[in-house]
């Protein structure tokens, strides 16, 4: 049995070469089907997103070259040449092409370390090529290995946990201060694509209450209706910084656009309840002297990126555990591979004694004339019921062997010795 | 310890606080199951607990009051049964890792001697037993607070510093954690104005006046006073926060001082309670 993998990332290819390689949904399809009915593969898995597309496969002939064919139908299925997209091209080899799968299920090979969209990704490609009967009994069982991984790393370690986006760590940071979101107040200064991202977050998290001001009216209009929230007027802004919880701020503007005496007014008006402020702005929209106010707590854009740093440091100190997950199961899907490798040797063995049983008969009972019928069969029988006994014990053994390393090691040699892989049909 | 009931119970908070302390550790996913687990253990030992308490109290025909032993381990009990219920209030699991380990040590503390030899309690009562029980509760949720107020100090210093370390993530919202130490001084209030106002009249029946003139009284209404005030303060604008949270801590400060210094060398009649 031998799977192999094809594919590019984001670690081997530009965004443009990406682009043209990738697979809509359908395309995926067209590819299994091509790839199945063309000869080159039996099970097939096409996972395409926007930072890699990956063929997974099983080929149809052990001894052909599968990778060779694959790479040819790749360039053909999306009209690109062979050399040009050979040098972004990876890969890989039965339980090296598991291992890489279940790294991408865990996070581990993506751009933002240990996000989660990737198993969702990887979920749904394999539902989509289960649905379309383009998997087999290898690829499901690597696919269910990969989910499993999947899952297991994102329960178990802390890789995914602690908020490695600007946007992400701001709204971590307003739940730490606010427990639940929903119900509180949110004010956004200005646009920019970090608030958005923010307001986004919160619309995630239940919050629905959302003022946008904008110097411009217009341009507020048009953001509080993006955002779903509602429009106030810049004048107003003195006033309407009593009103939140917490507030986004990202304006263009070369003097900070709230001042100390400002938040301090709005802190008294809101009797001190504790207000969160994000400065997203360059230059910063908040004098920083207002970092000293009771209960507000402000964070600017260094502060967050400093905290985004320390969450990127702690996710990658949890890579070793999360890559000892993989291993694990990489050890699972070959133990499980070996055994049914066991079975497949055990059966060419089967068939190859009893062609040599038959050769055999057919030549000791020419010379033996004299025998009747019921005498002929009896002996064949007899035959066949010595060479399963002899066979019985070894292939008990053989399924017993614990050690990966040494049942594979076993399964080559009875190979060899027999020359099962030259009686294949 | 010498009853198999405290030996499980020992057992039970252990593993309670075991699971709370891996709640701060595991992911989302796995935390519903950890946290009933610890949930379950907890309650778990506060019937062991309970079963404790039952034991000692029909030898001795009170409340278990009046000696050390008996006032700690009652102090535990009420401890982990305040915990527990704020937590099915607030739906907040992440500060059991900080309450247990102070149930835990007060137990260990009550059960680690032998206890002293059995004798008729001087009072008892329906009466007595709700006045001792229930000042007792009001130092348990003061406590509860105390360390509420303790989070809250560090993870507010955190939240403004802009150090957020790898626990600070874990922590519960600095809101929740004001909402907790508030409701379980109110807790505390009325069990401490109700425990009061039981030891007057009971005082009155024995007596036939409500005023003995023992210091442990006028402290104790002293550290009501105080509480109240952290509860009213805490509402206004220029406590709000940290500095009712300190107010807070340093409130617990003078519950101790009842509790020790004011029980074993100045009260006349109150001695563990």
């Amino acid at each position: 049995m031998e799977i192999v993998l094809i594919g590019l990332s984001h670690h081997t290819a530009t965004v443009e070469l990406r682009e043209r390689v990738a697979f809509s949904a359908e395309q995926a399809r067209q590819a299994a089907d091509q790839l199945r009915s063309g000869g080159i593969f039996e099970e097939t898995l096409v996972l395409s997103t926007c930072n890699r597309s990956e063929l997974y496969g099983v080929p149809a002939e052990l001894s052909g070259d599968s990778a060779g064919a694959v790479e040819r139908f790749l360039a053909s299925f999306h009209r690109l040449e062979p050399a040009e997209l050979g040098k972004s091209l990876y890969r890989y080899r039965d339980h090296h092409a598991v291992r890489h799968l279940f790294r991408v299920a865990a996070g581990l090979d993506s751009m933002l370390l240990g996000e989660a969209e990737i198993l969702g990704q990887v979920r749904e490609a394999y539902r989509a090529a289960l649905d379309h009967g383009a998997t087999g009994p290898v690829l499901n069982r690597m696919f269910q290995g990969a989910l499993e991984v999947g899952k297991r790393v994102r329960n178990e370690t802390e890789i995914g946990t602690r908020p490695v986006s600007v946007a992400f760590a701001g709204v971590k940071l307003a739940e730490q201060i606010f427990g639940r979101l929903v119900g509180q107040r949110a004010l956004i200064l200005g646009a920019g694509a970090t608030s958005e991202q923010v307001v986004a977050h919160l619309r995630d998290r239940g919050l629905t209450k959302l003022r946008v001001l904008n110097r411009s009216a217009d341009h507020a209009q048009e953001l509080a209706g993006r955002f779903g929230g509602e429009a106030g007027k810049w004048e107003d802004l003195p006033n309407a910084l009593a009103w939140p919880t917490l507030i986004v701020t990202s304006v263009s503007s070369p003097e900070p656009a709230i001042s100390r005496e400002m938040l301090e007014r709005a802190m008294a008006a809101r009797s001190n309840r504790a207000l969160l402020v994000m400065d997203l702005g360059v230059p910063r929209n908040v004098a920083p002297d207002a970092a000293s106010l009771y209960n507000v707590y402000l964070y600017n854009i260094d502060d967050l990126t400093g905290i985004v740093e320390q969450n990127r440091k702690a996710r990658e100190a949890e890579v070793p555990r999360a890559e000892s997950l993989v291993e694990e199961h990489v050890e699972k899907f070959m133990h499980w591979q070996a055994g049914v490798e066991v079975g497949a040797v055990l059966a060419d063995l089967r068939t190859r004694l009893a062609a040599e049983r038959e050769a055999f008969l057919r030549e000791r009972l020419a010379a033996m004339p004299h025998l009747s019928e019921p005498d002929r069969a009896q002996f064949a029988q007899m035959l066949e019921d010595l060479l399963n006994r002899v066979i019985l014990q070894p292939a008990e053994k053989l399924r017993g062997v614990p050690e990966l390393r040494r049942k594979i090691q076993n399964l080559e040699a009875l190979r060899d010795l027999f020359r099962l892989d030259q009686e294949k049909p | 310890m010498t009853s198999p009931y405290v030996l499980a119970t020992l057992v039970l908070y252990a593993a309670s606080l075991t699971f709370y302390v891996w709640i701060l550790r595991s992911s989302a996913a796995h935390r519903a199951g950890l946290g009933l687990a610890a949930t379950v253990c907890l309650a778990g030992g506060l019937v062991l607990h309970y079963l404790t308490l039952l034991e000692r109290s029909r030898h001795i025909h009170a409340v278990p009051y009046d000696d050390l032993f008996g006032s700690l381990s009652l102090f535990a009990w009420l401890l982990a049964a305040t915990y527990l219920g704020l937590e099915f209030i607030h739906r907040q699991r992440s500060v059991g890792a900080f309450v247990l380990p102070l149930v835990l040590g007060v137990f260990v503390l009550a059960h680690a001697h032998a206890p002293g030899p059995l004798r008729q309690a001087p009072a008892s009562g329906v009466l007595f037993a709700f006045h001792v029980t229930l000042n007792i509760l009001a130092y348990a949720a003061f406590a509860t607070s105390f360390v509420m107020s303790v989070i809250y100090l560090i993870q507010n210093r955190r939240l403004r510093g802009h150090n957020l370390s790898a626990s600070a993530w874990r922590f519960p919202a600095l809101e929740v954690l004001e909402r907790m130490s508030r409701s379980s001084v109110l807790v505390g209030c009325i069990s401490l104005a109700a425990g009061v106002t039981m030891g007057l009249i009971w005082a009155h029946r024995l007596w036939g006046r409500y005023w003995d003139g023992d210091p442990k009284v006028i402290i104790t209404l002293l550290i009501l006073a105080a509480y109240i005030g952290y509860e009213w303060l805490a509402r206004t604008a220029a406590w709000r926060g940290a500095r009712a949270a300190a107010l807070c801590v340093v409130n617990f400060l003078f519950v101790i001082f009842s509790y020790s210094i004011v029980n074993l060398y100045i009260s006349r009649f109150h001695r563990y309670f």
